[in-house]
Parts: C-alpha cells; sequence; structure tokens
C-alpha cells in the first residue's frame, strides 16, 4: 500500500508542476488518498463506495440524503444470450428495473452503457425496448457496445438510439447543472488494439468541452473502460489518455462504463473512474480466468453478481456519490428504512 | 467411382487401412487422382485462436469455428477475407488461391489475432 501511495504523492506532484493545480486541491486529492484511492475489486459482491467527500463518512444511504437529483446507471443487458449463467436476461433485466422503480428517490434518468443486445439482432432490440419502456424514468440515453455494432457497423442501433448524436453516436447534454458525455469506443476497432475513440471523436470531445466553466461537473460515459482495468483482455480505451487530457482542468469528472461485468473503481486525482454490473451475466476479475468469457456461478448465487448503480448528485458539494447495488440485495426488497438505496 | 473402386482393390491391406483412416479424417484430400484443395481448421477458444499461425498450401480451405459463449468474427486486416458474426459453434471458411501471409484479427474483440500463412 504504501507504494501506491508514493506513486499516488508522486502523480499529484507531478500534476501540480504540469498543471498548477493548488495546493488546496493537492490536500482534498489527499484526503481521498486515505478513503477511496486505491482500486476496489469487489469480486462480485455488491459493494457501495462513495467517491464523494461528503459521502465518505459514512455509507451511500447517507449520500442520498439531499442529493439534488440521482440517475441510475444499468449495462449490459446483452439481450439474447441464453447460456449458463443466465438463461433468462430479459427478466434479470426486468428484475432491474423493478429495483429502479422502487428507489425512495426517483432518478431522473437511465443511462445504458451499451451491450444493450448479444448479437444486435433487431428482435433482440425489440425486447430491450419492451423491458424498458416499464421504467418509471423515461429519458434513458445510451452508447453502444460492441455487441451492438455487430453487423451492420451500428447502423440499426443509430436508427433506433442515435437521434441527435454525431459520429457512431456520441452525444452531449446537461442536466442541473452538471455535463454529461456520451463517448462510442467501440467503433472500427484496429487489430491487436482495445477500445477506441478515434480521431474525429477526440476532436468533438475537445471542442464540446472547450468553453465550459472549470467548475462544471463532467460526466463521462462509455461502454469499454476509459482506463486500463486489464489490457490481456482489451478492457482499456487505446486513446483514453487523449480524453482525459481535454477534463484535466475541471473539478469534478465522473466517468462510467461497462462491459467487464463488474465493480471497479479508481479515483485519480479529481477523476473518479467506476465500471457497473452488468444485468445478464458475470465476468471474472482480470487475469483469473482463461479468458474474459461469461462467469458461471450457481443460480441462487446469479443475482448478487448482476446490479444496477444509483448516482446521488449533490450541488453544494459538487459530488457525485456512486452507489452500486446488487439484484437480489436485501436493501432492494425490503428498503426499510425507506433509503434502498445502500447497496451493502 | 467404380473407377476409384478397382483401384482401391488392387491395394494391399495395410495400404487400404491407411487410406481409409485418411479418407474418414478428410475425404477431399485423398477421393481421386486430381490435386484437390486441402483443408485446415482453426478453433477459437478462450478468446484466442488455435492455432495462432497456421500454414497451408495454396488452394487450402481453412475453417474457423467459434467454441465460445460469445460471439466473435473472423477479419482479414487487409481486407482480404470477412466472416459475419459467428456465434457459438457457427464457422466461417475462407479458400486461399495464392500464396502470402495473411493476418486476420476479431473486430469485436481486437486483442484476438491470428495468421494464416499460405505456401
Amino acid at each position: 500500500m504504501p507504494d501506491k501511495k508514493q506513486d499516488f504523492i508522486d502523480q499529484k506532484l507531478q500534476d501540480l508542476n504540469n498543471d498548477g493545480v493548488d495546493r488546496r486541491g493537492f490536500l482534498k486529492c489527499m484526503a481521498w488518498a486515505g478513503t477511496g484511492l486505491v482500486w476496489t475489486m469487489s469480486g462480485g459482491i455488491p459493494i457501495s463506495r462513495a467517491f464523494a467527500k461528503s459521502a465518505s463518512k459514512g455509507s451511500g444511504k447517507d449520500a442520498a440524503k439531499g442529493a439534488d437529483f440521482s440517475f441510475v446507471q444499468i449495462s449490459d443487458s446483452h439481450i439474447g444470450f441464453n447460456k449458463p449463467a443466465n438463461p433468462d436476461v430479459t427478466a434479470t433485466l426486468q428484475t432491474a428495473i423493478n429495483k429502479i422503480n422502487v428507489l425512495p428517490q426517483k432518478p431522473d434518468f437511465i443511462i445504458h452503457t451499451g451491450d444493450l443486445t448479444q448479437l444486435s439482432k433487431p428482435s433482440e432490440f425489440d425486447t430491450l425496448d419492451q423491458v424498458l419502456k416499464r421504467a418509471s424514468a423515461k429519458q434513458i440515453y445510451f452508447v453502444p457496445g460492441e455487441h451492438d455494432m455487430l453487423s451492420d457497423n451500428g447502423e440499426q442501433y443509430l436508427q433506433r438510439y442515435g437521434k441527435g448524436t454525431k459520429g457512431a453516436g456520441w452525444s452531449t447534454f446537461d442536466h442541473k447543472g452538471v455535463h454529461f458525455v456520451g463517448l462510442v469506443n467501440v467503433a472500427n476497432l484496429k487489430a491487436g488494439g482495445m477500445g477506441s475513440l478515434g480521431h474525429e471523436q477526440l476532436e468533438w470531445l475537445e471542442d464540446d468541452l472547450k468553453g465550459r466553466s472549470a467548475s462544471t461537473p463532467i460526466v463521462l460515459y462509455a461502454h469499454i473502460p476509459l482506463w486500463t482495468v486489464y489490457a490481456d483482455w482489451g478492457w482499456g480505451t487505446d486513446d483514453s489518455e487523449q480524453a482525459l487530457s481535454y477534463v484535466k482542468r475541471f473539478g469534478s469528472v465522473t466517468v462510467l462504463n461497462g462491459h467487464i461485468h463488474q465493480i471497479m473503481q479508481k479515483v485519480e486525482g479529481k477523476v473518479s473512474f467506476h465500471t457497473a454490473m452488468s444485468t445478464a451475466f458475470p465476468q471474472p476479475a482480470p487475469g483469473t480466468a482463461p479468458s474474459a468469457g461469461p462467469m458461471k456461478v450457481p443460480a441462487e448465487q446469479l443475482q448478487q453478481v448482476l446490479g444496477i448503480t444509483d448516482v446521488n448528485y449533490v450541488v453544494s458539494g459538487s459530488s457525485l456519490a456512486i452507489v452500486d447495488s446488487a439484484l437480489g440485495s436485501a436493501s432492494s426488497a425490503a428498503p426499510s428504512n425507506g433509503d434502498g438505496v445502500g447497496g451493502v | 467411382m467404380t473407377k476409384t473402386n478397382v483401384w482401391l482393390a488392387t491395394l494391399t491391406a495395410p495400404v487400404m487401412i491407411a487410406l481409409l483412416l485418411m479418407l474418414g479424417g478428410s475425404p477431399s484430400v485423398v477421393a481421386n487422382d486430381q490435386p484437390s484443395a486441402a483443408t485446415a481448421e482453426v478453433k477459437i477458444d478462450n478468446f484466442s485462436f488455435g492455432p495462432q499461425t497456421i500454414t497451408v498450401p495454396v488452394g487450402a480451405t481453412v475453417t474457423w469455428t467459434n467454441r465460445d459463449d460469445i460471439p466473435h468474427t473472423v477479419v482479414s486486416t487487409d481486407g482480404v477475407f470477412k466472416s459475419k458474426v459467428r456465434d457459438t459453434d457457427e464457422t466461417f471458411s475462407y479458400t486461399f488461391t495464392k500464396a502470402g501471409t495473411y493476418s486476420y484479427y476479431c473486430s469485436v474483440h481486437p486483442k484476438m489475432t491470428g495468421q494464416v500463412v499460405v505456401q
């Protein structure tokens, strides 16, 4: 641990030199070093970890109180997948939607971070739409996963979910002072590489962020992690460094990804990285299996390794509190204290 | 086929057995006297092509079989061939008519790469 901490400090000192991060900012980051700096690998166990300073003292439950708004991230629903450990991914997506619908603080919207379907089939997209229709939050934002662009370079995906987007489905929106950017890193992948944003999208991103105040909270979301979780399995994005250089000057940046079907978190300076569970099937922790293929778990354990991510935003603290909860967690079944987002 | 049968009848028993075994494995290679196309197999297991490099004669047909629970593709890096998405147990075949080294990858999981050397 000391080494990681030292690396972090070194990184911070470098940032100080390069970008002029002030001492106050530095100390704030140091406070994070004591709470949630290191990678958190959940191994499929539902955890709740707040990135926000205000939430670091308590659990996710406290974080939800007084939040100005919340939204929910769901990911990797893989509609059409029908093999072990989950022969019915439509049912588990429905469970996820049910869970969202009973959250005490109604989310303003839902973000789906890709792999909507297993094989990009029209019938799979249709099924997804039918299930998502039952969500109480009517606004849903999407980015595609590689499974949504399998047969037609994503044409069908764009027809269905890409209205008003640029390129392969890039989009932005603002909500109550927070700027959201949906990025696509699953198009035109190159042999031997990982995820890729591409030159054109990077230019577009730079341009989009250019005029914004550094105090604007930024949320970037994309399918494949925008940080290298595990290169051997392609769990990263080749040109994400470039994208992250554009958000360096902002005071609060949250990066939400899917793809790896498990929770991983990292805080680097003012940037918090987070990956969500799948609603369909779990994948192994990096390097713990011969490949990243679906992990087979006993039926009774399945709902513990699938889940949703609830994000609470507090304007006053410019902070986002992220709470993951498994589909099968007790908090969803019986929110006894009227505050069901505590995932632990 | 009559001609072949007569020819087979003149062979000694051990040769016959060997030939029959070969017929069982890849009939196209020995079915007649004409030089015929060889075949080769590449299996996709655990997000990798096996064997990763395969060497075949000109005219050989290579067949890829996806044995993963996740769909993959077989796409030439230079645009020579491109499979549709192949789900579990689905196959893709391509016949190589020119000598050369053909690099390919899975466009869904680009860390998966392989080579066909045609001699």
